[in-house]
């Protein structure tokens, strides 16, 4: 294991690492992050393996399992080099006809291309999918190139460069100063500058000092920092390591969820292959820098991404937030001064050292510079990560990248910030995404999940979701946050069950107000925002559960029914079977009819009537008309003619 | 859980109560949750109180201070699943089980679970049974999953 000791040595054994790889030798790809694991990435990759040494192939083509790709909606993702042909939703029994064809042959196996479902135009190349070609991938795009398990890989494309070069072309307030001038925003979601927060602490006397990688995702519907985390593992550490010699620390914590087993494994390889290489611990690069990272397990408590719980956690104590000022650049980890920074945020540090934070600023709006990563999830076509400049439109990100809204339905809301931030709809959908935009239409930017809802979403049930989510999570710590967040739900609960009264939207303002005013930390502060927010743009929605009993979106289960259309029920049996509580009448030939008495409106027969039927309706604010009568449902058919 | 398991976790971590959150992690993941006897040994070799551990063992979702069933069913409730009708397939999920999240039945065959997002949100809305994910869920898709189980 070669250790590499001066920057000299870094760069020549990066060379060395590309003089041995062929970029002509075929290599095949496969995305192996959590989504794709999800679907099956593992038997493909053992498919690859095994079909390579079947058709003589394994000493001329290379195999590589890369970080995910982020377009989760069609992985596992394929692609094949030096052509960069991109295979979409491959499966185990595609393999041997791509090992045949396109290693073998170099022909393209045209059933497994992206197809456009507007134009129905192919696309071969990755680059070419509409999805990745209206994005930026500045920090995400190492993952399609890399192994993250190998640290050569990361070395080949220029990883620890900029370690290098802060650790002996800069010192550290210079390199605070770049950070500075990028304006490099917290991107784990308040947007903090960074550089502001780094000098906060370099300046706070004290002999120990800490650095820590703040990897608690808890939105829901956000899975951004763990991709990162597990697909350039090294990119973080980079940052990290570079923070820390600029805040002058010789000891970092990586706090990561156990939910993300691969993430801490591929970390933890990461770690282990720094320190073999004389990346990590002592004399760094021969610089006299030392510095050693621990990783810290999360054991799945929200309120832990909240930096000062997350330091009680770390110190194995519950996670329990703390009034600051003190902020933890003064007292911090074991009452010593400490910096914590989301994953995103670490791993854009090494592209602002590379670079130059003059092309950092260059991307970006006013007050946001550079590039963020989003989770597109719920109600759209291309569920996926998306990385784009910030200033971009809300409308581009839906519909540009993530084409539009599936089955034709109309776009409601979009939701940003996760269980602190808000609902933005369509008026807004123009609006320049960035920290500040944001916030001014009353939502907030948060770690970066971006959930789209449709027609079919009700936003009292939204609302209801969120408050039922943070009270599981609130640690109860102070009252305005425990019971506020308990009050509202319970009011909440109630409309949606069809028990709204009169002047319940006014006391959830209320409550909203003072639960926002007096927590203690941001999780209480910003609870009430989705209650806030909806109110604000959905109040029709409150008032037509509240005044008509009526769910407009025919989700909240009280408030509908569900109706077999006697017209256009043919006595299939489909429903009148699945049914769980035997509340469909009927039989062959016989109209079916649901007892209402008896439905426990799951919603199973809406699933399984065939679309060419469509008979099963929802009903909401109207009653169900009455069941025809039982001589009027036998279906009398023609007889086919022969 | 013998005691020895028990101690060879504890070898791979320093023995001060920093440890203490990392330690109790590895045990439930190796013995699916936290018995009485096991606490009790941490407790004497960190030197924490016992009801610290179980300040910490309440506190965190990922401990269990009672046994799991046979089968551990996940429903992922996060946002993404949410708007696509998590909460149907849930319902019928606690339907067919007979137990409500957090719990497990007489027969120890099910433990069933929400999560708050497993960051599969293209398969949503997901099921986990047993670590195998079953994605585009629907109440009498659920079913079919849940009906062989044994």
């Amino acid at each position: 294991m070669p250790r590499i000791n001066a920057p000299a040595e870094l760069e020549a054994f990066r060379k060395d690492i590309l003089s041995k790889r062929d970029p002509n030798k075929p290599c095949i790809t496969l995305c192996s992050g959590t989504a794709c694991h999800a679907t099956h990435s593992e038997k493909v990759a053992a498919a690859i393996e095994q079909e390579i040494v079947k058709q003589g192939l394994k000493a001329e083509v290379d195999f590589r399992r890369t970080g995910c790709h982020g377009f989760c909606e069609k992985g596992p993702i394929v692609v094949i080099y030096p052509e960069e042909i991109c295979y979409l939703q491959v499966t185990a029994e595609d393999i041997p006809e791509i090992t045949s064809q396109t290693l073998k042959e170099k022909k393209v196996v045209d059933r497994l291309l992206y197809v456009d479902p507007t134009t129905g135009e192919k696309a071969t190349l990755e680059s070419d999918i509409p999805f990745y070609k209206n994005q930026e991938r500045l920090v995400l795009g190492f993952n399609t190139r890399i192994d993250p398990k190998s640290i050569e890989d990361y070395l080949a494309i220029g990883g620890y460069q900029a370690l290098a070069k802060a650790l002996f072309e800069m010192t550290p307030e210079q390199v605070i100063g770049e950070v500075k001038a990028a304006n490099l925003r917290g991107r784990g979601g308040a947007g903090f500058p960074a550089g502001i927060k780094w000098e906060a602490a370099r300046k706070t006397p004290g002999e120990l000092k800490y650095v820590i990688v703040n990897c608690d995702e808890g939105d829901p519907g956000a899975y951004m920092d763990r991709s990162l985390m597990e697909g350039n593992p090294h990119s973080v550490l980079e940052g990290l390591m570079i923070g820390a010699y600029a805040i002058g620390s010789r000891e970092g914590y990586v706090y990561i969820r156990q939910e993300y087993p691969l993430a801490v494994e591929n970390l933890t390889i990461a770690l282990k292959q720094a320190e073999e290489y004389g990346l990590l611990g002592n004399n760094i690069l021969g610089s006299g820098f030392d510095f050693n990272v621990k990783v810290h397990r999360g054991a799945g408590a929200f309120v832990c991404g909240e930096e000062t719980s997350l330091l009680r956690s770390l110190e194995g104590k519950p996670g329990e937030p703390r009034a600051r000022p003190p902020y933890p650049a003064v007292k911090g980890l074991w009452g010593k001064p400490t910096n914590i920074n989301n994953v995103e945020t670490w791993a854009n540090v090494p592209l602002i050292i590379n670079k130059g934070s003059a092309a950092f600023t260059s991307i970006g709006t006013e007050g946001s510079k550079g590039t963020k990563i989003f989770s597109l999830v719920g109600k759209v076509n291309n569920t996926g990560l998306v990385e784009v400049p910030m200033g971009v439109t809300l409308r581009d990100i839906i519909y540009k990248v993530g084409g539009g809204i599936p089955g034709g339905k109309r776009f409601k809301a979009v939701q940003t910030g996760g269980p602190s931030g808000g609902c933005i709809p369509e008026q807004y959908l123009d609006i320049k995404v960035d920290f500040d935009e944001l916030k001014k239409v009353g939502a907030i930017m948060g770690s970066g999940g971006m959930i789209v809802m449709d027609e079919d979403t009700c936003m009292v049930d939204v609302a209801r979701y969120f408050l039922n989510f943070l009270t599981g999570e609130s640690c109860g710590k102070c009252s305005p946050c425990r019971e506020g967040i308990r009050q509202m739900l319970k009011i909440l609960t109630k409309i949606s069950e069809g028990k709204g009264r009169e002047g319940d939207i006014e006391l959830l303002e209320e409550l909203g107000q003072t639960t926002r005013d007096a927590s203690l930390c941001a999780l209480g502060g910003t609870a009430p925002n989705p209650v806030l927010n909806t109110i604000c743009y959905f109040r029709d929605e409150y008032e037509a559960h509240i005044k008509e009993k009526r769910c407009p979106a025919y989700v909240c289960k009280d408030l509908i029914s569900y109706y077999i259309d006697p017209d256009k029920c043919q006595a299939c049996l489909s429903c009148l079977r699945k049914c769980p509580s035997e509340a469909i009448a009927g039989g062959k030939n016989r109209i079916h009819v649901i007892d209402q008495d008896k439905c426990i409106k799951c919603g199973t027969c809406l699933e399984v009537c065939p679309s060419r039927f469509r008979a099963v309706k929802k009903i909401s604010g109207e009653p169900v008309p009455p069941p025809i009568p039982e001589e009027a449902r036998i279906i009398v058919r023609e007889r086919k003619k022969k | 859980m013998d005691k020895d398991k028990i101690d060879k976790i504890m070898d791979k971590y320093p023995s001060d109560p920093s440890s203490l959150i990392q330690v109790l992690l590895e045990i439930q993941s190796e013995n699916h949750w936290l018995p009485k006897e096991a606490l009790e040994r941490v407790s004497e070799k960190l030197q924490v109180p016992l009801n610290r551990i179980q300040h910490i063992a309440t506190f965190y979702k990922a401990f269990s201070l009672v046994p799991k069933g046979r089968h551990e069913i996940h429903v992922c409730v996060g946002t993404a699943c949410h708007v696509r009708g998590a909460q149907r397939v849930l319902d019928r999920v606690q339907d067919l089980t007979g137990i409500s999240p957090g719990e497990t039945d007489l027969d120890m065959k099910f433990s069933l679970e929400t999560v708050n997002c497993l960051g599969c949100c293209a398969l949503g809305p997901v099921m986990v049974v047993d670590g195998e994910y079953h994605g585009k869920m629907a109440p009498a898709k659920s079913e079919d999953v849940l009906k062989d189980i044994e």
